[in-house]
């Protein structure tokens, strides 16, 4: 395989494009030909956001949008968003990972009755590869519940081809240097929960 | 969301962006010289402009009042010597439509390139609209790019072709294109000399010689059709086996080239005017010829009618949506991509909502309160249609929502209140607020002034005070111009004030003659807005009885606690006060109060 697709799984806010397009742009300085396309409506709202980001490292990419089934990793920045995007995932090579967090919708009734709560042991059972993170926790510990976010891509980074040097990097451009050190933290934080 | 661009240098010292789509078009603009952009903000095409307002202030950007304003414009700007770069989605060529139609009879004079950014699957669009049939009424060269890089590239070429052949280009854009980032070959800018303008009434002054300019229309498009043959933007993909063919455009051929990678390829990057001969000659050599194309069959029909028989679209590939690589495999019964997980599990929806704090919701409130129709518009405010208020019963495209009104009342449905925002009243709610005072119409209207065209993500507009490039402008008096219309009753309210927003609107209405209210405050989502340092508000839970009341305001700052307390998140609270006004026993407190 030489197709990487990742889908990012969010609710508007909580940084799910952020990095895919760190991670986008970590592939681009690897010299991988790189697509990324961003799903969703009006974001900022607290609405769904998934990002497609996908890279080759030999052939070009051609289409932005991963066809579900294919996903070398989803990451689900929260249950319900993960649990709409799995079935992107590539059942037999692919992994979920997942924020043991979750974002009851405001805008539906008695959302909190119906969310999926079982979303992890549910997708368990489907025969998937899942790894849930307390990445929400972990980022609060840190400082910051919002460098959830970070953690997960630090989990993520460590199942792709990317070499190590070049995601600091990538972090280090793409974060204001106000946030920088706690940011890299998490990302660290993320890694070693893989280790 | 805009970031900053990245760039990568290679060897040979060719310098590569990661770009979307609408930043690769504005990087091509910027490249061509081009002196003057005019445009009004909508998915997905806003991007474009806000690039160059951030990187390339030199290309002399703006916010136009509305696309037919902005159309107008670029048309002066480009018959007076300039490059042009005018954009819009799909509907706002419908504004900008009756300019649109005409200028071909003139033609051009420098460059002249507008978007028309299309929105199939209508992820944020009132409809689905094939724009490449707009350009075929209108006589206009359509452009199709299949990726970043041709956004660029096609952006650049277009000003040429434009200058060639003296017409408007329209470069078509979709949804996944505008919205996509790959790597782009990029360039510098090169600065291109004024063209001359010389009063030349009988080119320019259409309607006196439209007798004259009509001909020249014919010969322009001839030129460009027998230009269509042979040009750079078609490709011919050969393969040598020869079962399959496939004509495509813009982003499908990339999902062509992913799901059918043994198949011949003929790519229009040119789909109005189409070449003829190019299709039947490609046609001629495949077995089997699909048309894959998003939107309408646009490509295909001008196929059916050259009696090419060996054809398969629309009715394989389907007519509604965006397409995907998924979607071409299961036409091509290529294997069914898995489905969402549905079955066990609750995948309930996350329909997007105001923001924190907006100022909408107790206009809303108040709607629902009084039980009124309302006839509503295009903005944030749409969403007031959803749960928890539906209170809004009619929405169309923007400015109807007065219009909408005074038909209902000429229909007795006299208990109607029209809403829009500032944004889209200034586009196109104007005109009909002038008819319905002229027509003697009872209207009751509310303004949503925000100072921003909200939806879209908070642009300026003329009520802002502020224009594009953030430099200060004279804002629009809403008051004064409502009342300069001949409105007898226009009231200004604070959209904070929950109660005081009831009690104006209830006077709106009962007032004999037409009335606006003018609900006022900022939307959350302006820079200067969210740069501002707010004091939260805070739950005293000893004084909370848990009544709920405040769950009622549906701010998404405020969850519960697992005691079922009310708790509000200190990091979102925009200090609306709102939630405070609501809570009976006062015990919604400001936190700097409660410590
Ligand atoms: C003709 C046309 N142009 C552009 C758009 C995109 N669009 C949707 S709503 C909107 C304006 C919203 O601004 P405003 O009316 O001030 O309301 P707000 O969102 O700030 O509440 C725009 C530009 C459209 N739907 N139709
Ligand atoms: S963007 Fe502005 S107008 Fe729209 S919901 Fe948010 S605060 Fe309200
Ligand atoms: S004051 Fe209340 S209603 Fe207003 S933003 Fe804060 S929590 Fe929401």
């Amino acid at each position: 395989m030489n197709t990487y697709s990742l889908m990012f799984a969010g609710v508007g806010g909580q940084g799910s494009l952020l990095i895919a397009e760190i991670t986008s742009l970590a592939a681009v300085s690897a010299g991988y030909d790189t697509k990324q396309t961003e799903v969703h409506g009006v974001s900022q709202r607290g609405g769904s956001v998934e990002t497609h980001v996908r890279f080759d490292q030999v052939a070009k990419v051609h289409s932005p949008i991963i066809t579900p089934g294919e996903a070398f990793a989803v990451i689900g920045l929260e249950k319900l968003e993960a649990l709409r995007f799995a079935h992107y995932v590539d059942p037999k090579n692919g992994t979920i990972f997942i924020n043991d967090h979750e974002l009851i919708p405001a805008s539906v009734a008695d959302a909190e009755k119906i969310y999926p709560h079982e979303t992890v042991e549910y997708l368990k059972s489907m025969g998937l590869r899942v790894i849930v993170l307390p990445a929400s926790k972990m980022a609060r510990d840190l400082g910051d519940g919002r460098m959830a976010n970070v953690v997960l891509l630090g989990a993520l980074s460590t199942i792709l081809p990317i070499p190590q040097d070049l995601w600091e990097k990538t972090i280090k451009l793409r974060i204001p240097a106000k946030y920088l050190e706690g940011n890299l933290k998490a990302y660290q934080a993320g890694k070693e929960m893989m280790s | 969301m805009l970031f900053a661009a990245e760039q990568f240098h290679e060897h040979g010292g060719t310098m590569r962006e990661f770009l979307l789509g609408n930043e690769a078009i504005a990087r091509g603009a910027w490249e061509a010289g081009v002196k003057f952009v005019s445009g009004y903000p909508g998915t997905p095409s806003t991007e474009i402009i806000e690039t160059l307002a951030m990187r390339f202030p030199e290309t002399n950007p703006r916010w136009s009042a509305n696309e037919k304003v902005a159309f107008e414009e670029g048309m002066g700007a480009a018959i007076g010597g300039l490059r042009v770069l005018v954009t819009m989605k799909h509907v706002g060529l419908n504004v900008a439509a009756d300019a649109f139609m005409v200028f071909p009879y003139s033609g051009t004079n420098g460059g002249f390139v507008v978007i028309s950014a299309d929105d199939p699957g209508m992820h944020s669009s009132q409809n689905e609209q094939d724009n490449r049939y707009l350009a075929r009424v209108g006589k206009v060269p359509v452009l199709e790019p299949s990726d970043a890089q041709e956004c660029h590239d096609f952006m650049i070429a277009g000003l040429e072709l434009s200058e060639q052949f003296k017409s408007p280009v329209m470069l078509r854009t979709t949804t996944r294109l505008a919205h996509h980032k790959g790597l782009v070959e990029v360039g510098e800018r090169r600065e291109v000399e004024k063209k001359e303008f010389v009063r030349d009434a009988k080119r320019f002054s259409v309607p006196i010689y439209r007798l004259i300019r009509r001909p020249e229309v014919e010969k322009t498009l001839n030129a460009l059709t027998a230009y269509a043959e042979t040009c750079s933007f078609n490709r011919m993909e050969h393969n040598d086996n020869k079962s399959i063919g496939v004509v495509t455009s813009g982003i499908a051929y990339q999902y062509v080239k992913e799901v059918m990678p043994n198949a011949g390829v003929l790519r229009l990057g040119m789909t109005f005017p189409l070449p003829a001969n190019l299709l039947r000659e490609f046609c001629s050599q495949y077995e089997t010829v699909y048309v894959i194309e998003e939107g309408e069959p646009f490509i295909e029909e001008y196929m059916r009618n050259l009696e090419i028989a060996n054809l398969k679209g629309k009715e394989i590939f389907g007519l509604i949506g965006e397409y995907s690589p998924g979607r071409l495999r299961s036409a091509l019964a290529l294997g069914d991509p898995p489905k969402p997980f549905t079955e066990q599990v609750n995948l309930i929806p996350r329909p997007p909502m105001m923001c924190v704090g907006c100022g909408h919701r107790t206009v809303f409130a108040a709607l629902k309160q009084l039980k009124v129709t309302v006839s509503g518009d295009i903005g944030c405010y749409t969403m007031g249609a959803l749960p928890p208020y539906e209170a809004e019963h009619t929405t169309f495209c923007m400015g109807a929502s007065i219009g909408v009104a005074v038909g209902l009342e000429q229909a007795g449905h006299e208990d109607t209140v029209a809403i829009i925002g500032d944004s889209t009243f200034i586009h196109s709610g104007i005109p009909p607020l002038i008819d319905a005072v002229y027509n003697k119409s009872h209207l009751t209207l509310v303004i949503l002034d925000n100072s921003a065209t909200g939806m879209t993500g908070s642009q300026q507009n003329p009520a802002s005070g502020k224009n594009l490039l953030g430099e200060e402008t004279p804002k629009l008096n809403l008051e004064a111009f409502c009342r300069a219309t001949g409105v007898g009753s226009v009231e200004v309210v604070d959209t904070w004030q929950r109660k005081e927003i009831v009690n104006t609107i209830r006077r709106a209405i009962a007032y004999k003659g037409p009335s606006v209210v003018i609900a006022r405050g900022p939307c959350n989502q302006l820079p200067e807005i969210k740069k501002r340092h707010v004091i939260p508000f805070i739950v005293e839970e000893e004084l909370c009885t848990k009544c709920d009341a405040c769950f009622k305001v549906w701010c998404p700052a405020i969850t519960r606690t697992e005691q079922n307390f009310p708790v509000i998140a200190a990091n979102e609270c925009t200090s609306c006060t709102v939630c405070a006004q609501v809570c009976p026993t006062d015990a919604i407190k400001l936190a700097e109060a409660f410590a």
